[in-house]
């Protein structure tokens, strides 16, 4: 089954929880496992904060743009934001950068999208936005079948 | 579905307990409050007591780190324990265990602290 939501916010941080809770429920319909769940959850927040934080540097007037699709397992995120955009891809993809230490970022954003979902694309551009969009396999399900 | 946070001094040892979900909406409050009890208190040692958090994302591991650093700048220690497996898999992800300690319980970790009795909770 093929099933589609989007939902778009202003850019505080309130949101953060909005948007994984929403996805979370949203997803839920497949039957994910604890675990799956907790890496949706965890990405969704990972990308919304950067959208907040760095795409728009906490202006609380901007959107954030959020849609999650699921075509039978296939779950695909994509977190959207018009604001300040990523220079150097690569060098924001690094375990442990990060463009604001002073703030005590970890630099692990990214890198923990990388390592709970299939694949992350991140397409940016600078005072234009960045995009980034995630595809997850869920396992679970699809062992029940067999 | 927020964070809740518990102070309790035992000694000379902070233990923080935390409850809900930490994200970066969350962590400027956690920071300050924290670190106002660092301050506040006179103890040198903290337990963070992770039993009851069932959502982290890097947000909150810049904290945890932050903390961590500036307790063991002064020659102290900060330990985690009872993490639950959903922060677990973030911890591990990030390699935090091979800098910070994890153990089981609260009442170890107060016990590898030299706290005495930790029958009062
Ligand atoms: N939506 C975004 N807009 C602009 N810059 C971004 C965005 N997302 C990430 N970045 C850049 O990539 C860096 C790394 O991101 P991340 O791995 O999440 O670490 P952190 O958020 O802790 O800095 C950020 O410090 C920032 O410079
Ligand atoms: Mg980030």
């Amino acid at each position: 089954m093929r099933n589609e939501m989007t939902l778009e916010f202003l850019s505080v941080s309130e949101n953060e929880s909005l948007a994984r809770v929403a996805v979370a429920a949203f997803i839920s319909q497949l039957n994910p496992t604890m675990e799956e769940l907790t890496d949706i959850k965890t990405v969704v927040s990972e990308a919304v904060t950067n959208a907040i934080i760095h795409g728009y540097e906490e202006n609380p007037h901007q959107k954030v743009m959020l849609s999650c699709a699921i075509d039978g397992e296939q779950i695909e995120i994509i977190i959207k934001d018009e604001g300040k955009g990523i220079s150097n891809i690569e060098e924001a993809k690094e375990p442990l950068f990060t463009s604001k230490p002073e703030w005590e970022r970890s630099g692990m954003g990214f890198t923990i999208m990388e390592n709970f979902m299939d694949k992350v694309d991140v397409t940016s551009e600078p005072d234009i936005g960045t995009t980034i969009r995630m595809m997850k396999q869920l396992t679970s399900t699809r062992a029940l079948c067999n | 579905m927020s964070l809740r946070v518990e102070f309790v001094t035992k000694e000379n040892v902070l233990v923080v307990r935390l409850e809900g979900e930490l994200d970066h909406h969350e962590t400027s409050k956690l920071r300050e409050s924290w670190r106002d009890q660092l301050h506040q208190n006179d103890v040198d040692h903290v337990v963070v007591n992770l039993e009851k958090l069932n959502f982290m994302d890097s947000s909150g591991l810049g904290v945890m780190l932050g903390r961590y650093k500036e307790v063991q700048a002064s020659g102290n220690e900060m330990i985690i324990c009872s993490i639950s497996p959903e922060v677990r898999r973030l911890f591990d992800l990030s390699g935090m265990f091979k800098i910070m300690r994890l153990v089981g319980s609260e009442s170890y970790a107060l016990e590898l602290l030299g706290v005495a009795s930790c029958e009062m909770k």
